[in-house]
């Protein structure tokens, strides 16, 4: 991880003595935006062999210092409801099998560092690949044999973002070889197809116009390390599916429904994109 | 059944009567072919002249041509102007009429990779959602609305 500002500092330092010639006003504070991308005090990760991206950065670096103050304090950040909700579902026996998550997976600090990282991933029993949300649904039928949970409910929201969280500031960490290869692929396809009326991919604002603004909004690179995410938009936790299908209303295009393989494909893809940036679940964004 | 009929038939009337001069989104229907020449469309796409005015508001319209979106313009009583596109200051000296009708009707055929949408074409979209399916984003005169409006952006 590098950080940015060292740099521009540098070079802001060398550019100052210079425009102290011509020009008497103005202090670089109030010149500043608030958002740490625009005023390039922002940290990177270096990117995977083969991406398309110069450097990555989290969404967290493109939002305004409301939003994120809202993050940095677990006690501010309104995602925390969910999360007690999954550390009370963490434990609560349901089922035919009599079992909880703990039955099995006793300690969640324990048990469940790294894995958010590292997901979507194959799943041999179905020869499928599989996110975190299908993990945990996969849980409670197989083992647990309960209901599955409803895609975008509290239960399943709030115990993805829990499982995801023992993960914070782990590096992401998908597989994209052997048998993901395929899924990835697709993904990746997915990407770069140009859809609805708009015909717009997500290169269109995502790789090539990231960092500028559209109306109001900031462009970010649309990374995926701080998912599930509160948005303060849907005053909300919210799943990355229903992310995808927002921007795809948005290009006015048919979304995809929530845990679709094509939607599946492409959170591995994009998982890749951001494949080293710290977990942030749960984040805040707009 | 029948009065929520009427109804509805009333708030539509109700609607397109006080919105007499708001522009509206266009319709399914055949497209007017067009020629291009040297990446210019030379001839205009309606017998009717293009309007600036309404042009403007067509410009500004989130629905239509959203052109604030990634364009910075000389519309100061509109926050926020986008800046993904090149600003359109004097957009009118820079290009002629016809090209400006290119960049409007479908900017890929001068640049594929472009990120501004197709405004007047519809061939080769992918999963369009059901109520634009067929249809472009503008009609034929509200391009040419949009073109006479862009003309007068002179520096």
């Amino acid at each position: 991880m590098t950080f940015k500002t060292i740099a521009i500092a540098l070079a802001v330092g060398s550019l100052a003595g210079g425009a102290a010639l011509v020009a008497s006003y103005g202090s670089s504070a109030a010149d500043k935006s608030g958002i740490p991308y625009r005023d390039g005090e922002y940290e990177t990760v270096e990117a995977p062999e083969g991406s398309p991206l110069s450097e990555l950065i989290s969404g967290y670096y493109f939002r305004t210092p409301e939003t994120r103050e809202l993050q940095d304090d677990d006690f501010m950040n309104p995602a925390f409801i969910w999360m007690e909700q999954g550390a009370e579902l963490w434990s609560t026996v349901e089922g035919e099998a009599g079992e909880s998550c703990a039955s099995c997976h006793e300690d969640v600090e324990a048990s469940m560092k790294g894995v958010g990282a590292s997901y979507p991933k194959y799943h041999e029993a179905s020869g499928k690949l599989i996110n975190l949300e299908q993990r945990i649904n996969l849980c409670r039928t197989e083992s647990m044999q309960a209901e599955p949970w409803k895609w975008e409910s509290d239960e399943l929201l709030g115990m993805t973002a829990y499982v995801r969280h023992q993960s914070k500031g782990m590096p992401v960490n998908v597989s994209i070889e052997g048998p993901a290869a395929p899924f990835f692929e697709k993904g990746k396809d997915f990407y770069y197809q140009r859809r609805g009326q708009l015909d717009m991919a997500c290169a269109t604002c995502h790789e090539v116009n990231y960092g500028m603004y559209i109306r109001a909004d900031l462009l970010s690179q649309g990374q995926s390390n701080g998912f599930p995410t509160y948005r303060l938009k849907w005053q909300k936790l919210g799943s990355l599916h229903r992310r995808f299908r927002g921007c795809n209303r948005q290009v006015r295009a048919v979304p995809y429904a929530n845990g679709s393989d094509e939607y599946v494909n492409l959170e591995l893809y994009l998982a890749w994109r951001g494949q080293g940036l710290p977990v942030e679940t749960p984040a805040v964004r707009q | 059944m029948d009065r929520k009929l009427l109804s509805a038939v009333a708030a539509v009337g109700f609607v397109s009567v006080a919105a007499v001069s708001a522009p509206q989104a266009p319709k399914a229907e055949e497209l007017v072919a067009y020629t291009v020449v040297d990446y210019a469309i030379p001839e205009p796409l309606t017998g009717e002249p293009g309007d600036p005015e309404r042009g403007r508001a067509v410009a500004i319209n989130r629905q239509l041509g959203n052109c604030l979106s990634c364009h910075a313009m000389p519309i100061p009583e509109q926050p926020f102007h986008g800046e993904t596109g090149p600003a359109l200051h004097g957009v009118g000296d820079r290009l002629s009429e016809a090209q400006l009708r290119l960049q409007v009707v479908n900017s890929h055929e001068i640049n594929p990779m472009s990120m501004m949408p197709p405004f007047y074409a519809v061939e080769g979209r992918h999963r369009v959602a059901e109520n634009f399916e067929g249809k472009p984003i503008l009609s034929a005169q509200q391009v040419e609305d949009v073109v006479a409006y862009l003309k007068t952006l002179k520096e």
